[in-house]
């Protein structure tokens, strides 16, 4: 375990390590990639009962107007991501990105309407670099404040309503992408109905002094096991969601990752508060004549997992590809691989067969309708 | 004779054939596989050369030829159900059988208990 030296810790470490995790470095962090249970099983539990996942790593930040109204916060914000952040209700959370000024993706995140605040949920690799952005683009209007002394754990599954429910009744009444401040084991936590597993379930950002005490609280219910980012990753690619740095990055934009769902009409070109946030002009051009390529999901026809990297090709002998695998493995859920990439927009219809190449051979897929499984969100 | 490779197979090798599987220490570290290809029968392989490919959730791995020899044989039961390999990957989960090109080739080989100290 020597290569997990250097690596940052979070309050839920030393638990993972007592649980059994397999550890390994993950955006600087030393994270549990699986448990002893296995990737597999970890999988199928989360989608059958509830599953346990520490994601203390990603970057927790409030944002505080000056002025108290959060009115002032959000329309800041909306400097940054093409979102309506204002249109969004105290007590709400929403999906957003951040773009840059070629219309790119910089990061993806969460973002919620706590009522005099915004408290925002970013990637773990990217948090500096997002945190350094909000500064230095909200600082004239927000207090930009990570938050570094919160656990945050994910509980994802059919069984964690009950689970948390146990230690919070209000919970369960909480609806898809409902945020609250509740006092879970005495301690102020915020609760968000939300999560990247395609289940339903919750995030929970915890005092760093209550994680432990919170998690094996949770665990002592039979119906929640531990998860390693193993699981997380199949989880959220059958659930159709990005992984940031695989599926979207500086060189995808929101159209091509078919994430035009995330940008409200109210800054699409006719909206209220069209456009001014980075690359406006690229991706509301996009908008009105489509990019060259988008993503879509990727069902390969036999049982070799193709993983991200691997080429597409419209024959078995064609030179040129026409596209490539972002994120690609075995779905567990659908006992077959499942994968997601980036096509010609030409082909990009399901149904559309297509060949990758792995390991010099040319295997058929078909373009997919993402996500692979019906999601258990509770809306 | 059972023997055993730096990466991780097994050779149990009796008349000049080798039948080639991966360890248990192997398989505890891939975890759940979910996917083999195996090389086609009659297949001549160098040492050294990819014979086979597995796949667990997490990530796929090579499985080295481990000697000089013609494959005569696979199994393919694995190839419908990898959970074979991971259940006996020193019995039922058996990969191919090698009929060794230099049967003497084996003796640089390590034993059981080597094999065993180099993993710990």
């Amino acid at each position: 375990m020597d290569d997990t030296a250097d690596l940052k810790k979070t309050p839920l470490t030393a638990l993972n390590i007592e649980l059994g995790g397999k550890m390994v470095g993950f955006a600087g962090y030393e994270m549990p990639v699986q448990f002893p249970e296995g990737v597999m099983k970890e999988h199928l539990h989360t989608r059958a009962k509830a599953g346990l996942f520490d994601v203390s790593h990603m970057g927790q930040v409030i944002l505080r107007p000056k002025s108290g109204k959060v009115e002032d916060a959000a329309l800041a914000l909306e400097r940054l991501v093409p979102v309506d952040v204002l249109g969004l209700k105290p007590g709400r959370q929403r999906y957003g990105l951040f773009t840059d000024a070629q219309g790119g993706i910089l990061d993806d995140l969460m973002f919620a309407n706590r009522g005099d605040h915004l408290f925002v949920v970013v990637n773990a690799g990217c948090k500096e670099q997002d945190v350094a952005l909000m500064r230095a683009g909200l600082s004239d209007v927000c207090e930009v404040i990570e938050l570094t002394d919160r656990a945050l754990v994910a509980l994802q599954g059919p069984a964690a309503e009950s689970a948390l429910a146990a230690l919070a009744p209000e919970v369960a009444s909480m609806a898809f992408m409902d945020v609250r401040e509740v006092q879970i084991l005495g301690a102020p936590c915020i609760v968000s109905r939300s999560g990247y597993s395609g289940e339903d379930g919750y995030e929970v950002s915890v005092p760093e002094g209550k994680a432990v005490e919170f998690v094996r609280t949770l665990l002592s219910n039979p119906d929640v096991h531990p998860i390693g980012l193993g699981a997380r990753d199949s989880l959220r690619l059958e659930a159709g969601l990005c992984l940031y740095g695989n599926d979207i990055d500086t060189g995808t934009t929101p159209v091509a990752a078919a994430l035009e769902w995330a940008v409200q009409k109210v800054r699409r070109t006719g909206g209220a508060r069209a456009g001014g946030f980075p690359g406006a002009d690229v991706i509301l051009a996009e908008f009105e004549r489509g990019a060259s390529r988008r993503r879509v999901g990727i069902a390969p026809e036999g049982r070799a997992p193709i993983r991200g990297g691997a080429e597409l090709f419209l024959d078995e002998t064609s030179d040129a590809p026409v596209g490539r695998i972002t994120s690609g493995g075995f779905g567990p859920t659908l006992n077959a691989p499942v994968a997601m990439g980036y096509v010609a927009t030409s082909i990009a219809q399901p149904g559309t067969r297509l060949f990758a190449e792995l390991r010099g051979k040319r295997l058929p897929v078909t373009v997919a309708t993402l996500p692979f499984i019906t999601p258990g969100y509770k809306r | 004779m059972l023997k055993f490779t730096e990466d991780h197979e097994w050779l149990n090798i009796a008349d000049g054939i080798a039948t080639v599987g991966i360890t248990t220490h192997a398989v505890e570290q891939l975890g759940d596989l979910v996917f083999v290809d195996l090389p086609e029968t009659g297949a001549s392989l160098g040492k050294g050369d990819a014979a086979a490919t597995v796949e667990s959730v997490k990530a796929a791995s090579d499985v080295y030829c481990p000697l000089e020899g013609e494959i005569v044989e696979i199994n393919d039961a694995i190839r419908n159900d990898p959970s074979i390999v991971n259940a006996e990957p020193q019995g039922a989960g058996w990969f191919f059988r090698l009929k060794l090109a230099n049967p003497a080739d084996a003796e640089g080989l390590m034993d059981e208990a080597a094999y065993l100290a180099l993993v710990g």
